[in-house]
């Protein structure tokens, strides 16, 4: 097999691409193959936790596209992973069937609890795998376009762009939490127990979602990859960079704009649908705008506009978060809050900037 | 998703006009065009004609509407009353500007604005006229007449050596130069050009100058200049605008004994060199 052009240049793609290949076959060997009192051994809670940091990792190559290419700084890129977790989400509640406390074949037990009768209409299709992985892309693309098509057309651009995005991820959030809603309110969902006939707490469930994360990431990236390697890859710079200069050159800017926006909340949504059945649970505060800041730190930390530093600064900021919020729980958001100020005066370029830099001297 | 982008395409890609209709000589009208800006006339019955292949001079002080009037002609300004016809039969008030320009209008900017993180090659691709459509646009390769067209206007605004370079590294008039070349990739029936000499070298101007002569007679070409001494060089006909008017239009000789130019002029103090 003879790779592309556009990905055989691409060396730190191809060194990422390695790493999720020799991470996607050695986790498994180690978790599975390797006895547990061998001090080799990963435990699933382990496993787990590089599968959401995967997933966390293609959320910021969604990010950097938008933003490192097209200079959309989005504040709201959770949402669409909140929401194509929602909608996996609501597969895996309609697999629990009368195993719910109150045993009831249809309703939820949230839904029982509230003393609803019925499944509200837009439950329905989700006892089907197909039509929960479906709306896994669409609902949070369809939400992307509509807001992307009304935002861009009315040249909503800059801080004000950023501004809304993350008011509408608030506003999500604030609706989610609404029992009425229809989503199982605060406690969002969860007690999930299979998907696709598969038990979730199985260690052969847990290492099939791990491996499904790291092709995702690695799906994501050579798709990104490609696309900025295309001319469409130019335009966007030159939206980026020049806005009106790309629409006195006869692109429709909105439409570019849109249609990225679109699939890269796309990415998004199929990087939370893969999170939530190995974290077990789905509620609002994945809509916290706070969610939505770090992402785009990741992508900063990492480098910007590169893809590879996305993936880099999610699995380096994510855990450092998980040692940091072990040991130190009240530092965690000082530490957060210094970090981005640290990357944006001294690497504007982020890691990748600094070993480019680096290569470049010697 | 390949859906959708084909109905993008329908949906817009093409301008909704025909050939552009040239029967009289004429390729740009525009006709009693108004506009202000909170009261301030920015544009005030404003009425010129540019022929098929003639390079012409706007000139002006500041405030005289220059930049106004390419805004409306490129469809970033709409004004109040008035009518621009892009030949006997497009009208451009109809257009936003991504139709305007694939109709084969061009602009360029009085700041050279060229994409700096991408080569010279590449900003001559990414104006490349037919490269526009969405499904054109999911390819990395080029093809051969592709390459041929970059190479022919490369060669022309004399940047061969450059193609490589990143354009963020080029000197100010070359960024200008491959400007004009992302202009002429977008093969356009007219050029506007915005004040392409400030900060040259003498030597840059002429080159400049040798360039925009080269260009008329199979293209209109508009230039807005301050510059006089470079006006002279090029243009056969020179317009004078004031204060949102076309204040005399004429050989620039003639202009430069024409009192009421003389007189606008004055507080402008060494416009005339």
């Amino acid at each position: 097999m003879r790779l592309p052009p556009w990905l055989l240049s691409d060396r730190a793609g191809l060194v990422l691409l390695a790493v999720l290949a020799i991470i996607g076959i050695g986790v498994p060997v180690l978790n599975l193959l390797v006895p547990p009192d061998n001090p080799l051994h990963l435990t699933a809670y382990t496993v787990t936790l590089i599968g959401k940091y995967l997933c966390y990792a293609l959320l910021a190559v969604a990010v950097d596209l938008v933003w490192g290419y097209m200079g959309i700084l989005s504040l709201g890129h959770a949402a669409f992973f909140a929401l194509g977790g929602y909608c996996f989400g609501m597969y895996l509640m309609r697999q629990i069937g009368t195993r719910g406390v109150y045993g009831d074949p249809v309703l939820p037990d949230f839904m029982v609890f509230l003393n609803w009768k019925a499944l509200p209409w837009y439950w329905n299709g989700f006892d089907m795998f197909w039509f929960a992985a479906l709306m896994v892309l669409v609902v949070p693309g369809l939400l992307a376009f509509v807001f992307g098509w009304f935002a861009f057309r009315a040249r909503v651009s800059g801080v004000y762009l950023s501004i809304i995005t993350q008011a509408l991820t608030y506003a999500l959030m604030l609706a989610f939490f609404r029992n009425e809603m229809g989503f199982g309110g605060n406690n969002g969902l969860t007690d999930f127990k299979d998907a696709l006939g598969f038990p979730l707490h199985a260690d052969g469930t847990r290492i099939v979602l791990f491996v499904l994360s790291a092709l995702a990431l690695a799906g994501g990236y050579v798709a990104c990859r490609w696309l900025v390697s295309t001319r469409m890859g130019r335009v966007l710079v030159a939206i980026r960079d020049s806005e009106d200069r790309a629409r006195f050159l006869g692109y429709r800017v909105e439409r570019v704009k849109a249609l990225v926006f679109t699939f890269s909340a796309m990415l998004a949504g199929v990087a939370g649908a893969l999170y939530v059945p190995q974290v077990g649970i789905i509620n609002p505060g994945e809509f916290a705008p706070l969610n939505s800041i770090e992402a785009v730190i990741w992508v900063a930390v990492g480098g910007r506009g590169t893809l590879v530093g996305a993936v880099v600064g999610a699995v380096l900021v994510n855990y450092a978060k998980t040692w940091l919020t072990g040991a130190l729980p009240e530092v965690w958001l000082f530490a957060l809050g210094g970090l981005f100020v640290m990357v944006t005066l001294l690497l504007p370029y982020g890691l990748i900037g600094l070993l480019r830099r680096r290569e470049a001297a010697t | 998703m390949s859906e959708l982008i084909s109905e993008l395409d329908a949906a817009g890609m093409h301008p909704p006009v025909g050939p552009v209709d040239v029967t009289h000589g004429i390729l740009l009208y525009l006709e009693d065009v108004s506009v202000s800006f909170d009261g301030f006339k920015a544009i005030d019955r404003l009425s010129l004609y540019i022929g098929d292949g003639e390079l012409r001079c706007i000139i002006g002080p500041n405030g005289a509407g220059k930049t106004t009037m390419m805004d409306i002609i490129t469809g970033k300004t709409r004004p109040d009353t008035g009518r621009v016809y892009f030949g006997q039969t497009i009208d451009l008030l109809k257009l936003d500007e991504p139709a305007i320009a694939r109709i084969g209008i061009g602009r360029k900017f009085q700041r050279p604005t060229v994409i700096e993180p991408l080569t010279v090659l590449e900003n001559l691709e990414l104006a490349m006229s037919g490269a526009r459509r969405m499904r054109g646009l999911m390819t990395t390769r080029l093809s051969s007449e592709e390459r041929d067209r970059i190479a022919t206007v490369l060669n022309r605004i004399g940047l061969t050596e450059q193609g490589g370079r990143l354009a963020g590294i080029l000197a100010h008039g070359q960024k200008q130069w491959l400007e004009i070349g992302m202009l002429l990739m977008q093969e356009p029936r007219l050029l506007l050009v915005d004040e392409p000499v400030a900060g040259m070298t003498p030597a840059e101007m002429d080159r400049t100058a040798e360039l925009l002569r080269s260009l008329a007679g199979s293209h209109s070409v508009v230039v807005v200049e301050h510059d006089m001494g470079f006006v002279r060089s090029i243009a056969d006909r020179v317009t004078v605008l004031h204060q949102g008017r076309v204040l005399a239009e004429g050989r620039l000789d003639e202009l430069q004994e024409d009192p009421t130019v003389i007189e606008v002029y004055l507080g402008a103090g060494d416009a005339y060199h």
